[in-house]
């Protein structure tokens, strides 16, 4: 039941740190099985608003949000909305790889089976890893530790992990930041792959990353009170080409600050 | 760049800066050295001077010579040979006396055997020496009891048997035993840890993981630290009021249908100990939960897990290893601590071994105390022997719990 081309939209969306407004204001109308990249300069609030998507604020006791979040026309801030199921439909990649200390096979299976997984357990793994990459490498060594795979191999593990459970929604902030040149193309080249069957929401301090990989760009900027805000949201060609914001058109060409 | 060079010394005032610099450090390198030295050196002189009582020279002699009761080597006695003799010899008062005690015919041989030498051929020590002065003074030891016990027996002895694990309490120092206490100390540790560990880190668990940082916490979390320094006098004093008195029916199995007990029970001086260490428990559990990364919960949330799910195979498998130095820590104190003990009410001479959670119990350091204090030398030499006992069961229940958190400790 797909009445619009949106994943996720929101409405006047703030959010707080205790008195604090750290992002005031965002609307934004995020499509389907596109790439959208957040960019803007440090501390513009780009982590606090992906994590609102997904509902991780709600770990900062501080932290609170006003305004909506539509999911299938659903305010997922909503009080009869559990968090537990936002995050089962809209995974997140984080900045630093976090996989469990685990084996890299329990990695991937124990997301799917604390969400109540039926299917065959082998082929779901199989299955993600190879969606992310990651299967060729890993497939002879899928009972040993996970910390002992290299730091792009640990990002496309926890990507794997995030494809086990079948969100809608992949959110990812600054996945490739702590990954070699060659690592960072690989997770681009998957989250190509990944579009055709998810909604990818990414924070990126790469231009160049944000102009290749992405289809819409959302440019963040702080305002007087320190409070960030989306200035500018269009397709990624007209953000970097034709942007209308002259502060989008410094920050784009590295002219920033 | 000369301008900025001036700031810093140069050439030789650079190395007569760093020469200094080295003799500082030379200073606190040594004093650093000379703490380790004297830690070390107190150490030692702390277990020698517990060997030291533990071994050595004791003259003796018997008051019945053993002939007069059998024809037998007081060695290769069998249990039937010392049931007869002690039935003929004992009062019949001093025998039912002892069969009501324990079944005279389900006693060991090695027990009948100590009734004998204690009640019949009635050893009688006349003096012991250390292990320093038996090592060193060995001619003149013997020349002095030849000359004062000429009847008397020497012999370089260890208290420390297998003997004195195995025996219960006596009123004599030869045939005084460690075994009732030992057994006690256990059931301590026992009883404050099962009740201690669950509730200290389920407490631990609430105070990181669900507990909202208020005003209300930070009391609870202020006075979880300060309860930690209480002196454990006080807990004696808690544990007497609550678990000896207003528990009592529970305490001493009534509610159960035990009858022959009071309040001072094993059990009600194991929860007294209990909460003796649940500070402790909280506070090193609380510490485990802090330690486990954020990211690993993030982890967890981020596909989908309930904060339960989360707690239960993330942070606490994680914490295991920080939990398990807790109770390493908790059982140390419960062998160690005496005051409480007394307080609640701990036996000072009792034989029975506890074998209930309602039994009268005595611990090694209360065992221990009693017999520094007896005036006699060789209560002190078994006292001796008793803190060797203390510290290798410390040592061993130590290593066990060591040994539990390596394996827990899993690195992945
Ligand atoms: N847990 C928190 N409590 C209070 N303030 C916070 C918290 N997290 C972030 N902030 C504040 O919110 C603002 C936005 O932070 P955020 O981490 O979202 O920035 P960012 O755009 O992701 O920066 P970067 O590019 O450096 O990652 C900052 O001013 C920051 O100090
Ligand atoms: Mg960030």
């Amino acid at each position: 039941m797909e009445n619009n081309n949106y994943a996720i939209e929101t409405n006047d969306l703030s959010i707080h740190y205790g008195s604090f407004t750290a992002v005031k204001g965002v609307n934004m109308k995020v499509e389907r099985q596109k790439i959208t990249a957040i960019i803007g300069p440090s501390g513009c609030g780009k982590s606090t608003l992906l994590r609102a998507f997904n509902r991780m604020n709600d770990f900062v006791p501080s932290c609170h949000v006003t305004g909506e979040l539509l999911l299938d026309n659903q305010n997922l801030y909503s009080k009869d909305i559990d968090p537990v199921e936002v995050r089962r439909k809209i995974g997140m990649v984080f900045q630093k790889p976090n996989p469990f200390p685990k084996s890299i096979y329990e990695n991937i299976a124990w997301g799917a089976r604390i969400n109540g997984f039926k299917g065959k357990m082998d082929e779901l793994v199989e299955q993600s890893l190879r969606s992310a990459a990651l299967w060729d490498e890993v497939k002879d060594k899928l009972q040993q530790s996970a910390y002992a795979l290299s730091g792009g191999q640990q990002q496309r593990l926890c990507i794997a992990r995030t494809i086990a459970i079948q969100p809608e929604i992949i959110l990812m902030d600054e996945p490739a930041s702590a990954l070699d040149p060659i690592s960072t193309l690989r997770i681009e080249e998957l989250m190509q792959e990944l579009k055709k069957n998810y909604t990818i929401i990414i924070v990126t301090h790469n231009m160049q990353q944000a102009a290749r990989a992405s289809d819409y760009t959302a440019m963040m900027m702080i305002d007087d009170q320190r409070a960030g805000g989306v200035i500018e949201f269009d397709a990624t060609k007209t953000i970097f080409t034709r942007p209308g914001d002259k502060r989008t058109e410094d920050y784009v060409t590295g002219r920033f600050g | 760049m000369s301008e900025q060079n001036q700031n810093y010394p140069e050439g030789s005032a650079f190395y007569s800066e760093l020469r200094k610099r080295y003799l500082t450090a030379t200073i606190w390198q040594t004093l650093f050295l000379s703490a380790l030295v004297i830690a070390i050196i107190s150490l030692t002189a702390l277990i020698y001077n517990v060997l030291d009582g533990a071994f050595g020279y004791v003259a003796y002699d018997y008051k019945n010579d053993p002939a007069e009761f059998t024809s037998t080597p007081i060695h290769e006695l069998t249990k039937e040979e010392l049931l007869t003799i002690l039935k003929a010899e004992l009062s019949s008062g001093a025998y039912n006396k002892l069969d009501n005690e324990k079944k005279m015919e389900d006693r060991s041989q090695s027990d009948l055997y100590i009734l004998f030498l204690e009640r019949l051929v009635q050893i009688d020590t006349k003096a012991t020496w250390s292990m320093t002065d038996s090592l060193t003074r060995g001619d003149e030891i013997r020349a002095e009891v030849a000359e004062k016990y000429p009847d008397a027996e020497l012999e370089f002895r260890s208290w420390l048997t297998p003997q004195f694990l195995t025996t219960p309490m006596s009123s004599k120092a030869e045939f005084a035993g460690v075994r009732t206490a030992v057994l006690g100390s256990l059931w301590l540790v026992g009883i404050a840890i099962l009740f201690a560990l669950p509730v200290g880190v389920g407490a631990a668990v609430y105070l990181q993981e669900y507990a909202p940082h208020n005003w209300l916490t930070n009391i609870i979390q202020t006075n979880i630290n300060n309860l930690a320094g209480v002196p454990s006098i006080v807990y004696g004093m808690l544990g007497l009021a609550v678990f000896v008195r207003v528990m009592e029916s529970f305490t001493s199995g009534a509610m159960f249908g035990v009858t022959d007990s009071n309040g001072r029970t094993v059990l009600s001086a194991g929860l007294t100990m209990g909460i003796l260490v649940l500070p402790l428990m909280i506070i090193n559990a609380q510490e485990a939960i802090k330690a486990v990364p954020d990211s690993l919960r993030q982890a967890a949330f981020g596909v989908g897990a309930t904060r339960w799910q989360t707690i239960w195979h993330h942070v606490l498998p994680n914490a295991l290893p920080g939990i398990m130095t807790g109770s390493i820590l908790a059982i140390s104190r419960t062998l160690g601590e005496t005051a409480p003990l007394i307080v609640v009410g701990a036996s000072t001479f009792i034989s029975l071994d506890p074998d209930s959670p309602f039994s009268k119990f005595t611990a090694l350091p209360i065992q221990i105390y009693q017999w520094t204090t007896r005036p006699q030398a060789e209560f002190h030499s078994i006292a001796a022997s008793a803190i060797v006992v203390l510290l290798v069961l410390l040592l061993s229940l130590n290593a066990t719990a060591i040994l539990l958190r390596n394996r827990t400790q899993r690195k992945w």
